[in-house]
């Protein structure tokens, strides 16, 4: 299961993206107990995790703060492709970069993106998920994340 | 006559990016700051790559590893046994050490870890074109 002192590299590994990809450092929220349905924005990115550890890591972040991280980074296109493929490579990075204390076991999918509907969770029986609020500018979106 | 460094670095480097984000090809394309760097094709995935190498004859493959279909890891195996003088700089989220070694074992030259600044993307492919 996954521990709350586990949840610092994935607290670091946020903070790191949105001050390198987005040259503007992200305001992490304490992360709390998810309990009941998840609460989604409108683009979500999940990554499932296998090997040592099972279960999935999900950004779920509104169109409006996609946009500007698109911005940010210089792109032009803000299509809703362009926000599928920007969900699914934050989860990609910061699951990919969680290698870095989980080990090579830590066994990362190819993302999963959902706009606009429910993702289908693979979240394994009995473990805890952990949500960390992201504030950056004015926008709020979550890390979710559920591991054994 | 200019010197031997002035020679290579007029010379046409043919680049091909291997990334299944869209948005980080384009990135990467856009970042790149060396005019004798010529992209010559991106590709969504392993499979997409190799197909593309043997049309293009690139010099340098920047080259995600986490992909569908031909993960970065096979795609870098299999380019090296075509064109074994082919420079592959993987640029990936997977952040461990033994990915990294295992990348340069299979025939990597240089690794940079995602997310990356302009500067770290800049310097990472001059190491491996100079």
């Amino acid at each position: 299961m996954l521990r709350e002192e586990e949840l610092k590299t994935f607290v670091d590994g946020t903070t790191r993206y949105f001050e390198v990809a987005a040259q503007q450092p992200a305001t992490i929220g304490s992360p709390y107990l998810l309990e009941g349905e998840p609460a989604m924005h409108d683009y979500t990115g999940m990554i499932n995790i296998s090997g040592k550890r099972e279960g999935v890591v999900y950004f779920t972040a509104p169109r409006a703060m996609l946009t500007v991280l698109l911005m940010k980074m210089q792109e032009s296109d803000f299509s809703h492709e362009s926000m599928r493929d920007l969900v699914g490579e934050v989860a990609n990075t910061i699951s990919g970069n969680a290698r870095r204390d989980f080990g090579h076991d830590f066994v990362i999918s190819v993302p999963s993106v959902f706009a606009g509907e429910k993702p289908q969770l693979a979240q394994p029986s009995g473990a805890r998920a952990f949500v960390i609020p992201i504030h950056w500018r004015s926008h709020s979106a979550k890390l979710v994340v559920s591991l054994t | 006559m200019g010197t031997a460094q002035e020679a290579v670095a007029r010379r046409t480097i043919r680049l091909l990016i291997v990334d299944d984000s869209n948005i980080v090809r384009r990135r990467i394309e856009r970042s790149q700051q060396f005019d004798e760097l010529e992209v010559v094709g991106t590709a969504a995935n392993g499979l997409e790559a190799l197909e593309l190498a043997r049309r293009t004859d690139p010099d340098l493959v920047t080259m995600d590893l986490t992909m569908p279909q031909m993960d970065g890891i096979e795609c870098i195996t299999q380019l090296v046994r075509f064109k074994p003088a082919i420079r592959i700089l993987v640029i990936s989220a997977l952040a461990d050490k033994a990915t990294a070694v295992e990348a340069m074992e299979r025939g990597a030259n240089g690794f940079l870890n995602k997310p990356f600044t302009d500067r770290q993307l800049n310097d990472a492919i001059a190491e491996l074109m100079y």
